[in-house]
């Protein structure tokens, strides 16, 4: 807030950790003491470091059962990319390991018990070889001034800018309309590197296509839930609202049409949701 | 300048050209070597393995016994001065070990406070005797040889105990000195490396190989020699050279200077006087280039 | 600032043209790594600007197929190990204005280890000597309850900090003096791992491991050159790990080895006559019984001779010597 209002400097706030002293530093904070020292210079034993709000999770992702299991049978999701509903609007730190460990090691088993009890499907061969040709369209498609990377900045600096850290009704649907534009501008990005060894380039155009994906359904959720909870930060509807929102957007891919909206309720077992205040 | 003079045994042993040499160049430089002559060997790092304790007594000794002549130490081996900059910079900077080393030789007449340097002859040259004294000193250029420096293991790593966080300029000093002598630097990426002495015992090939390598490296690029200032390094590039040869299936033939004997040459002094005549690698081969014969 | 940087590249499929600076960096002759070839690249960037800044800068608005690999710029996940000035470091933590010589940077993948393309190279040897240090813990028995954990003390993990920075990045192994010429050997990261290990009080196979570990391609085969501690972005100083294995090994019995009879002849040596005894370390660290280890430093032993460079066969000892074996004594442990 402090820094959207222009009192920040150069964009950071600074936090102030010298009140800790040099052995609980080192002890208990060596990984940050070392990057402020090697990415800024500063040994915060001894100064305030600058700091400021980063991407740190992705709250949601595909959605799961506890065994891994999506809506598409055969498809299984586990870590960051898939949401089991077990953090809610907020992940508490280190809670990332459920995600990798418990729910990694399920969705491993669960997937391979999937494998064997399916018989081998035909047709496979035809599937790669319409992604190869898709590849080969990409690859082949000629230059016209449009880069994944210059996108790719436009797109991470209007997701900033836009449905960063505060939203509103109006810098949502402003962020649903620049989306469109970039759709388009998609279609234009070549691959400017056409090898078959390590080819980066050819990554990071399909990626940002997941990416242009991945903002869309980001920007919907925000915009459907007309509530704050957990990062989402409305300052359009500032409140927490238990009675209409304690449950899941669930958001399904149409081709050529806007995604289904649909609603997943919230198990709620032995601990109960409450206000977070400190 | 009146220097505690540590030797160590390589040059009281394998290497008395080492000591000869370094003997001949301290009066054109005005070096007053006061030698040590009690003080134990170093452990080249076994004894600090194996008993840290026992090297940390040994090593302060030492460096006691050069408070006690009111002198810094100067070493002529890269080994000796990482053995003793790495405990001397430990017992600096901790209080228990000091006492315990102190508790030890306390009553042999010695103590160790910490206010002795240790330096190598290399960085004595730089920084106490000053470039001035040796262009003074040189009687002989000895131009048209090309040198590869060879700095061994010790006097380069680890930065943090030798001082090189501070004086990073220690790490060029032999390219700088062969240029002062009028001979050219030959540039190779074997000059920091290793060159397998301390695997030589536990796996002989592979010591060789390595050793071999970068000698063979420095000789693509030109080098006429190689120049050490360290004497253990010495023992595998010049005393194992024929042997080196053997395993990597090529000819070597590229003799060993120690660094006293490439500035004894250039203050004038005959190949004989510096022993340069009791070599492994004949050193006829580079000694012609400058009308020399051994 | 503007900086220049020189990137070494390489394409297995060979599209790359020639050199543009014409000039080739290595190999040197032990090297059987392909050339590479030198393309130079200008970048604007500010002056605290990292390496990996300006690879990133070049990938993504000036050359698409310069291959780099990396992930977190933060010095963390351990991606973007590569040859910078010749010596292994990180690409995010190297900051173009330390490295910039004779106006330039110049990166490369590591001519130790084998290249993928470009700056990427692969991590095969890498992670087969992790693998085979045994990089986990065996359970002691019992095992504890499903309610219960392992417990270990405090103090005894304090040990195991310095290893547990380790990134997996491969700095230390692709500078590796040993590894450069041993394939065999098992390298700083992974044998700092295994100390890693083999001091957990939790581990139940210690004693299998040292035994491991003390084997050819093992602990005795580090030359000890500390490129390792040198190059480690996260102060992991893999040879004192080594170091600390070695001793384990020795302490738990493991000493029928050439590094451990070296280390006896040597201590024995300094304590008898207060200096290094060239001429019987050989013989002692071979074993008196190896007659074929005997023969095959014979030829250097009579070479030496010849020239007059061996040692005294009558070795002196120095003046004073009753002082040393008063300090061997008094401080105990190995050796005395
Ligand atoms: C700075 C930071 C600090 C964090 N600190 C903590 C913490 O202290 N505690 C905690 O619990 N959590 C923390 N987290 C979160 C936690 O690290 C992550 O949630 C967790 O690592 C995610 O693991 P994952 O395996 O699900 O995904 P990732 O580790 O992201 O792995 C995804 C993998 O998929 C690959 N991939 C992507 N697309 C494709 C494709 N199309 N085909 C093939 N492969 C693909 C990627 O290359 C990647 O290797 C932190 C996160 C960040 C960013
Ligand atoms: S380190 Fe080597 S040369 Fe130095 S004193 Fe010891 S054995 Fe001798
Ligand atoms: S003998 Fe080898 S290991 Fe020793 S300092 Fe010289 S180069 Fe290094
Ligand atoms: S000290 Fe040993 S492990 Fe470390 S780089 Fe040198 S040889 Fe390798
Ligand atoms: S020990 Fe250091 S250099 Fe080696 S892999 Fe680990 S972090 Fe990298
Ligand atoms: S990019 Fe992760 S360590 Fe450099």
């Amino acid at each position: 807030m402090e820094i959207a209002a222009g009192h920040g400097l150069n964009g950071n706030v600074l936090l102030d950790l010298r009140h800790l002293g040099r052995d609980v530093i080192l002890k208990k904070l060596p990984q940050i003491h070392e990057m402020a020292l090697d990415y800024l210079g500063i040994d915060m034993i001894e100064k305030p470091v600058p700091v400021r709000p980063g991407m740190h999770y992705m709250m949601g992702g595909v959605k799961t059962d506890v065994n891994g299991a999506t809506k598409v049978p055969g498809l299984y999701a586990a870590g960051e990319v898939a949401n089991v509903s077990v953090h809610g609007g907020n992940r508490l730190g280190a809670n990332s390991l459920l995600d990798t460990i418990v729910f990694g090691r399920r969705s491993g088993k669960a997937a391979a018990a999937y494998v064997k009890s399916v018989a081998p499907t035909q047709g496979g061969n035809d599937l790669l070889r319409s992604e190869q040709a898709r590849l080969q369209a990409l690859l082949a498609r000629p230059y016209q001034g449009e880069t994944h990377a210059h996108l790719r900045l436009d797109l991470a600096t209007m997701m900033d800018q836009k449905v960063g850290v505060y939203r509103d009704e109006a810098s949502l649907l402003a962020a649903l309309e620049r989306l469109a534009e970039f759709r388009k501008r998609y279609e234009l990005v070549a691959v400017g590197d056409k090898g078959r060894v390590y080819n980066q380039a050819l990554q990071f155009v399909l990626e940002l296509g997941f990416l242009l994906d991945c903002a869309e359904t980001v920007i919907r959720g925000a915009l459907l839930r007309k509530e704050s909870r957990g990062a989402q930060a409305r300052t359009d509807y500032p409140e927490r609202n238990d009675a209409e929102w304690l449950k899941h957007i669930l958001l399904t891919y149409r081709a050529g049409a806007e995604p289904d909206v649909s609603y997943v309720p919230v198990t709620i077992t032995r601990w109960k949701p409450e206000v977070r205040s400190y | 300048m009146k220097v505690a003079f540590y030797p160590g045994c390589v040059s009281k042993g394998a290497c008395p050209e080492l000591y000869v040499s370094t003997q001949a160049i301290a009066g054109p430089l005005g070096l007053q070597l006061e030698e040590l002559t009690e003080a134990p060997c170093t452990g080249a790092g076994v004894l600090s393995e194996q008993n840290p304790e026992l090297a940390d007594s040994l090593n302060g000794l030492t460096l006691a016994m050069a408070e006690s002549k009111n002198a810094d130490v100067m070493t002529i081996c890269s080994t000796c001065q990482g053995v003793l900059s790495n405990h001397n910079y430990q017992l600096q900077n901790d209080e228990k070990r000091r006492e315990k080393v102190n508790a030890t030789i306390g009553d042999q007449g010695y103590r160790y406070s910490g206010k002795t340097k240790v330096k190598h002859l290399l960085w004595m040259l730089f920084e106490d005797i000053g470039l001035e004294k040796i262009r003074g000193a040189i009687k002989r250029k000895l131009t048209g040889l090309k040198i590869a420096p060879f700095y061994g293991c010790y006097i380069l790593r680890p930065e943090e105990y030798l001082g090189l966080r501070e004086r990073p300029e220690r790490k060029t000093y032999l390219e700088q000195l062969i240029a002062l002598v009028g001979a050219e630097p030959v540039e190779y990426r074997g000059s920091t490396k290793c060159c397998g002495f301390p695997m030589l015992t536990f796996n002989r090939e592979k010591s060789l190989e390595m050793g071999g390598s970068h000698i063979l490296e420095a000789k693509e690029k030109g080098a006429d020699l190689l120049v050490t200032p360290c004497p253990l390094c010495h023992l595998n590039l010049d005393g194992q050279q024929p042997d080196a040869s053997k395993v990597m299936r090529k000819e070597i033939g590229v003799p060993i200077f120690h660094l006293p004997q490439l500035l004894g040459l250039a203050f004038g002094f005959s190949p004989q006087e510096l022993r340069l005549n009791h070599h492994v690698v004949p050193t006829a081969s580079a000694l012609e280039k400058v009308e020399l014969k051994v | 600032m503007k900086f220049t940087i020189e990137v070494g590249r390489y394409n297995p499929e060979g599209t790359y043209a020639e050199s543009a600076s014409g000039e080739q960096g290595f190999p040197a002759p032990w090297d059987k790594s392909p050339p590479r070839r030198y393309q130079t690249y200008a970048v604007d960037l500010p002056e605290h600007a990292v390496v990996l800044d300006a690879l990133i800068a070049i990938r993504e608005y000036q050359d698409e197929s310069l291959a780099v690999r990396c992930a977190c710029r933060s010095a963390i996940c351990g991606s973007c190990a590569m040859w910078v000035n010749g010596h292994a470091h990180l690409a995010c933590k190297s900051r173009l204005s330390d490295f910039t010589k004779n106006g330039k940077t110049r990166v490369e993948s590591p001519p130790s280890m084998p290249v993928v393309r470009d700056l990427v190279w692969g991590m095969e040897p890498f992670w087969q000597k992790h693998h085979a240090v045994t990089p986990w813990l065996e359970p002691k028995q019992p095992v504890p309850g499903p309610r219960e954990e392992y417990r270990a003390p405090n103090a005894a993990m304090e040990n195991l900090i310095q290893e547990v920075s380790c990134i997996n990045c491969g700095c230390c192994l692709m500078d590796c003096e040993s590894f450069a010429i041993n394939r065999e050997f098992l390298g700083p990261h992974a044998l700092a791992k295994a100390y890693r290990y083999a001091d957990d009080p939790r581990d139940a196979e210690v004693n299998d491991r040292l035994g491991e570990y003390s084997k050819p391609g093992g602990v005795w085969d580090c030359t000890h050159c500390y490129e390792c501690v040198q190059q480690c972005p996260k102060g992991v100083a893999p040879l004192e790990q080594i170091l600390k294995l070695r001793k384990m090994a020795v302490d738990a019995g493991f000493t029928n080895n050439a590094g451990t009879r070296h280390a006896d002849a040597f201590g024995e040596s300094v304590r008898e006559s207060g200096r290094l005894n060239e001429l019987t370390l050989m013989p002692k660290s071979t074993g008196f019984f190896n007659i074929v280890g005997q023969l095959k430093t014979m030829p250097s032993a009579f070479n030496m001779m010849r020239a007059g460079k061996l040692p005294p066969i009558i070795h002196h000892k120095i003046p004073g010597l009753q002082r040393i074996k008063t300090i061997f004594q008094r401080v105990g442990g190995r050796f005395k």
